[in-house]
């Protein structure tokens, strides 16, 4: 869609684009996300390696927590939501200022995990919204940063449908590239 | 090692020591409810056993009413475990009340820690602990209904303080509402519908 | 002109000071995203503080009595979610116990030394934190980078990055892998060295003493009464480790130390933990070595012990023999025949002495498994260390609990 509507005219000194002003729009929001950590459980670790030197989530310009809702564009939900929590995640949620979006962080927070019980919430979607599911319990980093760029995609084309992060396969030669990398830190 | 904090027990308390064992090296009193206090302190204070540390207050619940025919009387098991950092020995102290309205006298005077832990035991499985200071629900919330650990309690029985969001999935994948438990589990199992 | 405020005394000046409710959490980064304080403040003193835990009660010890006594191993992982296999330890002892079997030599220290890799990204984490929430983010990004390391040790054992649901009851899941010394042991002087160049941007640093030393302070009458336990219980002064007092595994075999401290305040719990990472460090490199000395092929070169009834046959038998599919099948649909009885199983994790009461009535299923999580009875200490202290001074002494809530709120 944001290709056919989206044209490069070259011409004289300086090329220009035209576009509809929402795919402009989206184009900036896409790349400045502040973010809104609600970490409560396991998948917080993982979200901390994420966001820590070697995955480095900022690459993808999202780096900035903020805690408070009021200045933040989207909403991690970091692990398990109890029914006790539950009040408190809505809350937050509408605190928040559009548009914003909604990424559900791990299995606990996609469906309610193995915690088929008294006590938690079976997915946040139950009580709020959700733009991207991240499988895994707890996903890896790397998942995670495929959500990311996955929301990102989503929020370039305006598409609001939730979807599900794909398992993704190693590409052919990776696992030779692994080994040799692991020889080179092996050697003295 | 450690038969010593029983023998003490015993020797001071008699008959109010309603049964004494050690299994696996853990050392087990059960007391009778009138005692309870006073045992608890015996042994925190008594030179001998020297047991200040608090290690841990809980319960259990010995059996499922819809299924056994367990005595009723002695349903629920209150215990404490004391140890004692420089005799590096340990004791349980158990009581044990009965199916309905299970009360005990607190041991907060005892343990300033056993606060929580009683708070658990009355949210968890319903016993009353009389003289405490704060009795309210720990883990679960105050609107909460029924006493989660307790067998006859449906595992899966959710009280959600919201109201669930329309068009939503009940489940996704695996935990379908009829999967049922396979074999030969017991048939506590079954509380899933 | 002359100054207005003249004619006042200055008693008139001062503000009215109405006592404030204030509610911090459970959504506040500095609260774990799972406690909710009720703060009665006048001004930024806390007049009287109200803990509520509870915002992850996840129910791990119903969901425990309704599977098997080895399906309770994920649950394990979660608990203290910092440091998986040292629960996955605990709990396969407390198994143990109950059934009466000690796990092959190898095996044990092979759970030694990944427990201990597990109790170093706990106390990294945990120092991390303390240091972050105080504004200093450098050491917290470091910290990161070495557990990082330890993950990719333990994936490489274990197959998975955080929750590894390793050990088995009777041992563990698979042989070391051919790669895990090679990835262990140049790891360790790295570790050491990152802990000391954080503690060199922090321990010189005024902004950090001062927020740390003489705040939090917890006195060892108190500690005990609470039942803390760990490194809050080493700050003040009782030398009460599990590993030491009632040794398990080969750590009576290892010459390791139990950091002290003095005041039992923030800084002290800071510093017991960064000493436990140089005490880890020393188990490791002691446990490999003795590792090595087992000889090939004897009853202590084996991970798990040989009982079918309770150890899965190989994966290959279970493909190719009858008895080796119906040994699997046995075993993992009805679990493993625990013998009646209750015992309490205890470990050293990485908070504290944790503890798993089990009850078993016979039968492949636990009734209760009650686990004494280490970071509950510390949190409940901290009534103490907050009251009469300025609001500030919160955020330190709550992160040097190290409160994790899988495990204090279960
Ligand atoms: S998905 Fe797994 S790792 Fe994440 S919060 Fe749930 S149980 Fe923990």
């Amino acid at each position: 869609m944001a290709e056919l509507e989206t044209r490069v005219l070259g011409g004289g000194e300086s090329g220009f684009a035209t576009t509809k002003f929402e795919l402009l729009l989206a184009w900036a929001r896409k790349y400045s996300l502040f973010q809104y950590p609600f970490a409560t459980a396991c998948c917080g670790m993982e979200f901390f390696s994420a966001a820590s030197p070697r995955y480095d989530i900022a690459r993808f310009g999202a780096e900035a927590p903020r805690f408070s809702p009021r200045q933040s564009d989207v909403l991690w939900v970091v692990g398990t939501i109890s029914q006790r929590q539950a009040p408190v995640l809505r809350r937050v949620y509408e605190q928040m200022t559009e548009p914003k979006w909604v990424i559900a962080f791990g299995t606990c927070a996609s469906c309610g995990g193995f915690y088929d019980n008294y006590a938690t919430v079976p997915g946040i979607d139950k009580i709020i919204p959700v733009d991207v599911f991240i499988p895994g319990c707890p996903p890896r980093p790397e998942a995670v940063l495929d959500g990311l760029m996955l929301l990102q995609d989503k929020i370039a084309r305006c598409d609001r449908t939730p979807e599900t992060v794909k398992n993704t396969q190693l590409p052919a030669g990776a696992e030779e590239t692994l080994e040799k990398l692991y020889q080179l830190r092996m050697k003295p | 090692m450690s038969k010593l904090i029983l023998e003490r027990l015993q020797a001071a308390f008699g008959d109010d020591i309603v049964e004494v064992s050690s299994f696996r090296g853990d050392d087990v009193a059960v007391v009778k409810p009138s005692r309870w206090v006073d045992a608890c302190k015996f042994v925190r204070d008594d030179p001998r056993c020297d047991c200040g540390h608090f290690t841990d207050l809980s319960a259990i619940d010995r059996c499922d009413p819809r299924t056994d025919e367990l005595d009723m009387a002695d349903r629920f098991e209150v215990y404490v475990i004391a140890y004692s950092i420089a005799k590096k020995h340990r004791v349980r102290l158990k009581v044990r009340l009965p199916g309905d309205e299970p009360r005990i006298a607190t041991l907060v005077g005892v343990w300033a820690g056993a606060n929580w832990m009683e708070r658990e035991v009355y949210d968890m499985f319903g016993v009353r602990f009389e003289g405490h200071p704060d009795e309210r629900r720990i883990l679960t919330y105050p609107e909460f209904k029924g006493h989660p650990l307790r067998k006859d309690y449906p595992a899966n029985l959710a009280q959600p303080l919201l109201e669930y969001r329309e068009g939503t999935f009940n489940k996704l994948g695996p935990f379908l509402q009829d999967e049922g438990m396979p074999l030969n589990r017991s048939p506590r199992s079954d509380d899933r519908n | 002109m002359e100054p207005v405020d003249l004619e006042f005394e200055e008693a008139d000046l001062e503000l009215p000071s109405e006592p404030m409710t204030l509610l911090m959490g459970p959504s506040h980064p500095a609260m774990h995203g799972t406690i909710r304080m009720i703060l009665k403040l006048d001004g930024e003193t806390v007049q009287e503080v109200d803990i509520q835990p509870g915002y992850l009660h996840r129910g791990f010890e119903k969901m425990s009595e309704r599977g098997t006594w080895s399906q309770v191993f994920p649950y394990t992982d979660r608990l203290n979610y910092v440091s998986p296999l040292l629960n996955n330890v605990g709990y396969a002892l407390a198994v143990e116990k109950l059934l009466g079997i000690t796990v092959p030599r190898k095996g044990q220290l092979f759970r030694v030394i990944l427990g201990e890799l597990s109790r170093i990204s706990d106390h990294l984490t945990c120092n991390g934190a303390i240091a972050m929430e105080l504004g200093a983010f450098t050491p917290f990004l470091w910290y990161l980078k070495a557990r990082e390391w330890v993950y990719e040790a333990c994936e490489e054992q274990t197959g998975a990055r955080l929750t590894h649901s390793f050990f088995r009851i009777g041992g563990a899941a698979a042989q070391p892998t051919a790669k895990l010394e090679n990835l262990i042991v140049p790891m360790l002087p790295k570790l050491l060295e990152v802990v000391a160049e954080g503690e060199s941007l922090l321990l010189k640093n005024r902004i950090f003493l001062d927020r740390t030393q003489g705040v939090g302070i917890l006195t060892k009458a108190h500690a005990q009464q609470m039942g803390a336990s760990g490194p809050v219980l080493r700050s003040t002064g009782i030398d009460y480790d599990v590993r030491k007092d009632k040794p398990y595994l080969t750590y009576a075999e290892c010459d390791f130390d139990v950091p002290v401290g003095e005041d039992g305040d923030t800084y002290d719990r800071f510093m017991v933990r960064a000493e436990e990472i140089r005490q880890s460090v020393r188990i490791i490199e002691q446990s490999l070595a003795m590792l090595k000395k087992i000889a090939p092929g004897s009853p202590d070169d084996a991970v798990s012990v040989s009982d079918p009834r309770i150890v899965l046959p190989p994966k290959k038998d279970v493909y190719t023999t009858i008895e080796g599919t119906i040994a699997h099948f046995k075993l993992i649909m009805e679990g493993i025949d625990v013998p009646a009885g209750e015992v309490y199983g205890y470990t050293e994790a990485g908070n504290g002495e944790l503890g798993f009461m089990l009850v078993s009535r016979g039968g492949g299923n636990p009734w209760r498994a009650r686990v004494r999580g280490p970071c509950f009875f510390s949190l409940q200490a901290a009534h103490d260390m907050i009251r009469g202290k300025m609001l500030a001074d919160i955020i330190p002494t709550f992160g040097s609990i190290n409160m994790i809530g899988g495990e204090c709120d279960r």
